[in-house]
């Protein structure tokens, strides 16, 4: 911090303020975007280059103890991607869930500013807070789980909802969490009672408790709304993966009732009913999603894009790792987080020849073409599980490259391509779009007013790439990345480390609440109440981003 | 000459020399060998810091060099190796020939852990003994050797062929614990004994000894019989200089079908006293 910069003669695409590729002067000033810098400042000619707001990634899964179980699983994914140290950086390992040092150095090495981690279970949260630490870099939250959270479905079901509310602002604020998520809400509860059990539809009874998913997924809406959260409720919905669950996805979205609602790599739960004579292979149902989203205008998602190779399963969803180990048939993880949640981990690999692969990247694609709000349907593919991060710039070609999407959908199943959409868009992106569905729209998905955008007062994370007519060149080695108003890559290459700040909310509760939850955990966690809540020391660097009445679908 | 190298000053701690292939040394003299860099430890090296060079290397990728010494801390000598010979006089660290895809390694003495790591083809040869993980599959990974030859004159340690997909490990001695854990084919002759648990969760593949076993309870005996591909086998392992007795050759074997958690389609074949 405390460096001047000014880049000029840059085309500069900041669409939160309208800026569509003029070339204009961006200043910088202690760490923020400024209306003019000191004449004696660093200049940074920009000609022939793109400057954008550093990338944001809304829904991403890089530290917690799942992410680590993913490293420790695969030694094999490790070995042959060693993340050399520099003069000024640390080494680490690669592959699909790359060390924690090599994650935060190839976010920044594309031009990424901050990235959510997007599910960690409460009782993970000092876990998931000491591996952000060692995230260099960007800045960095996660969504903390609580979907199937034994207390919280006990207040619903008695219908204390106030507590219920109370309890859910105090699991966030005490674990540092930045949003509420839920994971198949009912199907990890499920899970871990009966043998080979799963939830099925938004009305199925969840084990024990007089509830359904239906009643659940409602009162976390609810609650997240009246608590003024950022980032709304995070939903990854029942059924992800399951052929024809395109019904119940748009069911879901309809109990948002108008309230703002994130719907997390909507690509996984976007499949129509079986096709032909197979009884699972799915048909897209991309463009009825795309087209509930585009009227919706309180529903976001992330598209969670299918890329081709190798890519690793994690989720919180356990019954769905469940049935993606028996195509793999290789090793695989399931774990069971107590009070809180599932867990399942497996290795994957994604192949253009297979059917159901193919549909999946055919509708990952769909759901951006056929998206008319780009500021609410977000790139991400749900790294490493539709495929890693390192993926993003081919993503991008495909978007905004006609030519080059048309020649991989040649080498694609061509029985999954033809029941999907793919063949008649021809939609390119542009490059204002990209800079929407990459930055400026996360950003403000997130809630995050100085990330996404390079106004005066924003946070000074800048991304400059050199112009190419290859867009996958383009966006995989920016020449300039600034964090924080300090230049971290220049010509390519880390000038800097650079520590990056946990973004985490403190929504306010009714300190009464503790003595609803205290002798619960006495009697069944295996963690004493005063043991739990994750103290500041975790937290070395970190920014509270306040809570407050949220207008749904409101653009400011 | 072929280029010859001597080990003049021993590393103290692991040397990572990968550099040390037909290949990579092919049409080079003795000084521009001498440059190419290594890992001592944490910090990279000159080759020649550590080895007199003589000499000048074979072209083509098909040549032949030697190497003398106690090569005990070199690690990764002919790995990734495709054609071209290389002869140890001495011992040889870890990682020999990991995942060559050819040629043919000698070594005199004996060889640390992780002999041939997943090679496809080619051949090793170990004229003492061979530490754990012969021919094994790395950590994490599903398959080990997929083609090629691994003879070991003297003993090894544990999981010999570990994973092994193909290919032939010959041990002259007693192999240790777990030989042929988790093979998916390919065979595993062992001339002196078995340790515990050989063959644990092998799906396909023949482990061959000739000393009687203690075997997993997921294992069955089946029948008594001469297996012919047995008797050119071992007439072969003669040829290469392992002491196959004729009664082995001539001999019969107990044939146990295993792992049973795996289907029993592999074996396990013991010579009859």
């Amino acid at each position: 911090m405390g460096s001047s910069l000014r880049i000029v003669n840059g085309r500069v695409y900041d669409p939160a303020n309208g800026v569509d590729g003029e070339v204009r002067d961006v200043c910088i000033r202690d760490g923020k975007i400024a209306a003019d810098a000191p004449p004696d400042a660093k200049r940074i000619d920009a000609a022939g280059m793109v400057v954008m707001p550093g990338g944001v990634d809304i829904h991403c899964h890089i530290a917690g103890p799942k992410v680590n179980l993913a490293r420790k699983v695969q030694p094999e994914d490790h070995r042959y991607d060693v993340h050399p140290r520099t003069r000024v950086t640390r080494s680490g390992t690669g592959g699909s869930v790359p060390s924690t040092f090599a994650t935060g150095y190839r976010y920044a090495g594309l031009g990424y500013t901050t990235a959510m981690e997007a599910a960690v279970t409460p009782l993970g949260a000092r876990h998931a807070l000491e591996e952000l630490h060692d995230t260099p870099v960007i800045d960095k939250g996660f969504y903390v789980l609580v979907g199937n959270n034994v207390l919280l479905y006990r207040l619903l079901q008695e219908g204390r909802l106030e507590e219920f509310r109370n309890a859910l602002a105090w699991w966030i604020k005490v674990t540092k969490a930045y949003a509420p998520k839920l994971v198949n809400p009912g199907g990890d509860e499920l899970w871990k009672g009966q043998r080979n059990a799963n939830i099925t539809s938004l009305d199925d009874k969840i084990g024990p408790f007089e509830l359904t998913p239906r009643k659940v997924i409602a009162g976390f809406i609810e609650a997240a709304t009246a608590l003024g959260l950022p980032h709304p409720v995070h939903i990854h919905c029942n059924n992800l993966g399951h052929t024809g669950n395109v019904a119940t996805t748009l069911e879901t979205m309809r109990l948002a009732e108008g309230r703002r609602t994130h719907f997390a790599h909507v690509q996984f739960n976007s499949y129509g009913p079986a096709a032909g004579k197979s009884q699972t292979n799915p048909t897209s149902g991309a463009r009825e999603i795309a087209e509930f989203v585009n009227t919706h205008p309180n529903i976001s998602a992330d598209v969670g894009a299918v890329m081709f190779g190798r890519s690793t399963i994690m989720t919180g969803d356990a019954p769905l790792a469940y049935m993606l180990r028996q195509f793999g048939g290789t090793k695989w993880v399931n774990a069971d987080t107590e009070n809180e949640s599932g867990c399942g981990i497996v290795p994957f690999t994604y192949q253009d020849r297979v059917y159901t692969n193919a549909m999946q990247w055919a509708v990952g694609l769909e759901l951006f073409l056929l998206s008319q709000d780009p500021w609410r349907m977000v790139f991400s593919t749900d790294h490493p599980n539709g495929g890693s991060f390192v993926t993003y710039p081919r993503l991008i070609r495909l978007l905004m490259d006609r030519e080059f999407r048309k020649a991989r959908m040649a080498e694609v199943n061509q029985k999954a391509l033809d029941r999907s959409g793919l063949r008649d868009l021809s939609r390119e992106y542009s490059l204002n779009e990209i800079a929407i569905v990459t930055r400026a729209g996360p950003a403000r998905l997130l809630g995050l007013t100085r990330k996404g955008q390079l106004g005066v007062g924003a946070d000074a994370d800048v991304t400059i790439y050199e112009e190419d007519p290859d867009k996958e060149k383009m966006f995989s080695a920016p020449r300039y990345v600034i964090k924080d108003g300090e230049l971290i890559i220049e010509d390519h290459e880390f000038r800097v480390d650079h520590e990056g700040r946990l973004l985490h909310v403190a929504p306010d509760f009714d300190p009464g609440i503790e003595q609803v939850i205290e002798p619960f955990f006495e009697d069944f966690y295996t963690i004493r109440f005063a043991n739990y809540a994750v103290d500041d020391r975790y937290a070395p660097h970190h920014e509270i981003i306040p809570t407050a009445p949220q207008a749904a679908g409101a653009r400011p | 000459m072929s280029l010859a190298f001597t080990l003049r000053t021993p590393p103290t701690v692991p040397l990572e020399a990968e550099v040390l292939t037909p290949a990579r040394l092919a049409g080079l003299s003795a000084p521009e060998v001498a440059k190419l860099s290594v890992v001592h430890g944490n910090e990279r090296a000159d080759l020649g810091e550590f080895f007199q060079v003589q000499g000048t290397a074979d072209g083509g990728g098909a040549g032949e060099f030697r190497l003398t010494g106690d090569l005990s801390r070199v690690k990764h000598v002919g790995a990734g190796m495709a054609d071209g010979r290389i002869v140890i006089h001495g011992s040889v660290g870890m990682h020999l020939g990991a995942e060559m895809t050819g040629g043919e390694i000698i070594v005199e003495g004996d060889a640390a852990d992780w002999v041939g790591p997943e090679m496809t083809g080619g051949r090793i040869v170990i004229k003492g003994n061979a530490g754990h993980m012969v021919g094994a599959a790395s950590r994490g990974s599903a398959v080990g050797v997929r083609g090629g030859e691994i003879v070991v004159f003297g003993n090894t340690g544990n999981e010999a062929g570990h994973g092994m997909r193909r290919g032939l490990v010959a041990i002259g001695g007693d192999a240790g614990d777990f030989a042929g854990v988790s093979m998916l084919a390919g065979t595993i002759v062992v001339l002196g004994s078995l340790g515990w648990r050989a063959g644990a969760g092998m799906r396909r593949g023949s482990i061959v000894t000739m000393h009687p076993v203690e075997l997993l309870p997921t294992f069955s005996y089946a029948c008594t019989y001469a297996p012919l591909y047995l008797r050119l086998l071992l007439a072969r392992l003669r040829r290469l200089g392992l002491p196959v007795a004729d009664a082995q050759v001539s001999g019969r074997y107990q044939r146990w079908s295993g792992d049973a958690v795996e289907l029993n389609k592999g074996e396990v074949l013991i010579l009859e006293a």
